[in-house]
């Protein structure tokens, strides 16, 4: 009986980065910017889809993943805009990982613009994994505080785009943007900040604008 | 929570090691794992410890190396190590820095048992 200590220096998350390696490649070469949005459970990310399905629906074609525990209810919400969606239902599972999405690939009509995939509503394990986006999405909502960046460092360290929602309720609350937005900025500079009221209407074009972009500089080969 | 996913990543990995190196038992494993890796070192021990049972790692001891978070500025070309949040260069304030650690979760070393001699 022999006992010896191997250096292993084994990455815990190799298997995730290759498979989505391949997604972010695969989706490169069919033109399809994919965008991976990341929030607490209520923070309006469904509602950002629908609201972007309704601006978009004349000028670009979209999909949308919709990951969460159970139910296929944000799917139906998105379908019912007239917008081809999939629900992955974890089971338990606290995040998506890129063989889930992988496994939904094949059947991603090849004429469309954009891939939204809706991350389980949570601000802590989905920031670890990588699902092949070419950019990531953080949604804070008003009524969630301005101090949260600070207390969930990762998902806004991750993320391209911090997006402060539910700006209609800022009126009625003690939640300031600069400070939320600071706050983020200080943990990722260069993090853009786009503050939208999926309701209203309000910073909707912005947004927009901000994609029809990123897929353009993607389609020139610029991204 | 995604600590039990990751610990079962652990042990396909123990079990390719072990497998490669003929050796019956894994006595120890040392994990790496970033401050800003997302994951919870006490959520992992846990994870590990009910994992184990009847493995080839059941004995094994597992010990959690905590990676703190350091920056490096490209434009004073100085390295920092920061235990807030606010990551900028600590010598010449700049935030265009790139965290180089911090972010890892990773097997560092396992100890094997061999029936050879």
């Amino acid at each position: 009986m022999s006992t010896k200590t191997i250096r292993v220096q084994a990455d815990l998350l190799a298997t995730n980065k290759q498979v989505a390696a391949e997604i972010r490649r695969e989706l490169r070469s069919r033109g399809i910017l994919c965008v991976n949005l990341l929030s607490s459970p209520g923070s309006g990310k469904t509602t950002l889809l629908e609201a972007l399905a309704d601006r978009l629906k004349d000028r670009i074609r979209m999909a949308v993943i919709e990951g969460d525990i159970e139910t296929e209810r944000d799917a139906e919400r998105i379908r019912r805009k007239g917008v081809p969606a999939w629900q992955i239902t974890t089971g338990g599972a606290c995040h998506l990982e890129a063989r889930m999405i992988g496994k939904i690939l094949g059947e991603v009509p090849a004429a469309i613009d954009f891939l939204f995939i809706e991350n389980v509503g949570n601000l802590v394990c989905p920031a670890s994994y990588d699902l092949g986006e070419d950019l990531r999405f953080v949604l804070l909502s008003s009524p969630e505080g301005d101090d949260k960046p600070a207390k969930y460092p990762q998902a806004f360290l991750s993320a391209d785009c911090l997006i402060l929602t539910k700006t209609d309720l800022i009126p009625y609350l003690p939640f300031d943007p600069a400070r939320a937005a600071a706050e983020a900025l200080s943990i990722k500079p260069g993090l853009r900040v786009f503050m939208v009221s999926a309701l209203c209407g309000d910073g909707m074009d912005a947004l927009v604008e901000y994609l029809v972009e990123a897929l353009e500089r993607l389609r020139s080969g610029r991204a | 929570m995604h600590e039990l996913s990751l610990i079962a990543s652990v042990f396909d990995i123990l079990e390719e090691k072990a497998r490669e190196h003929g050796a019956s038992r894994v006595t120890a494993v040392v994990l790496r794992v970033g401050r800003m890796s997302g994951v919870v070192p006490d959520l992992l021990e846990s994870a590990f410890e009910t994992y184990k049972n009847g493995t080839l790692a059941e004995g094994a001891r597992l010990t959690i190396e905590v990676v703190p978070v350091k920056l490096r500025c490209p434009d004073c070309g100085g390295t920092s190590v920061r235990e807030d949040t606010d990551f900028s260069c600590t010598a010449c304030g700049s935030r265009r820095v790139e965290i180089v650690e911090g972010r890892e979760i990773v097997v560092e070393k396992i100890e094997l048992e061999t029936d050879g001699a």
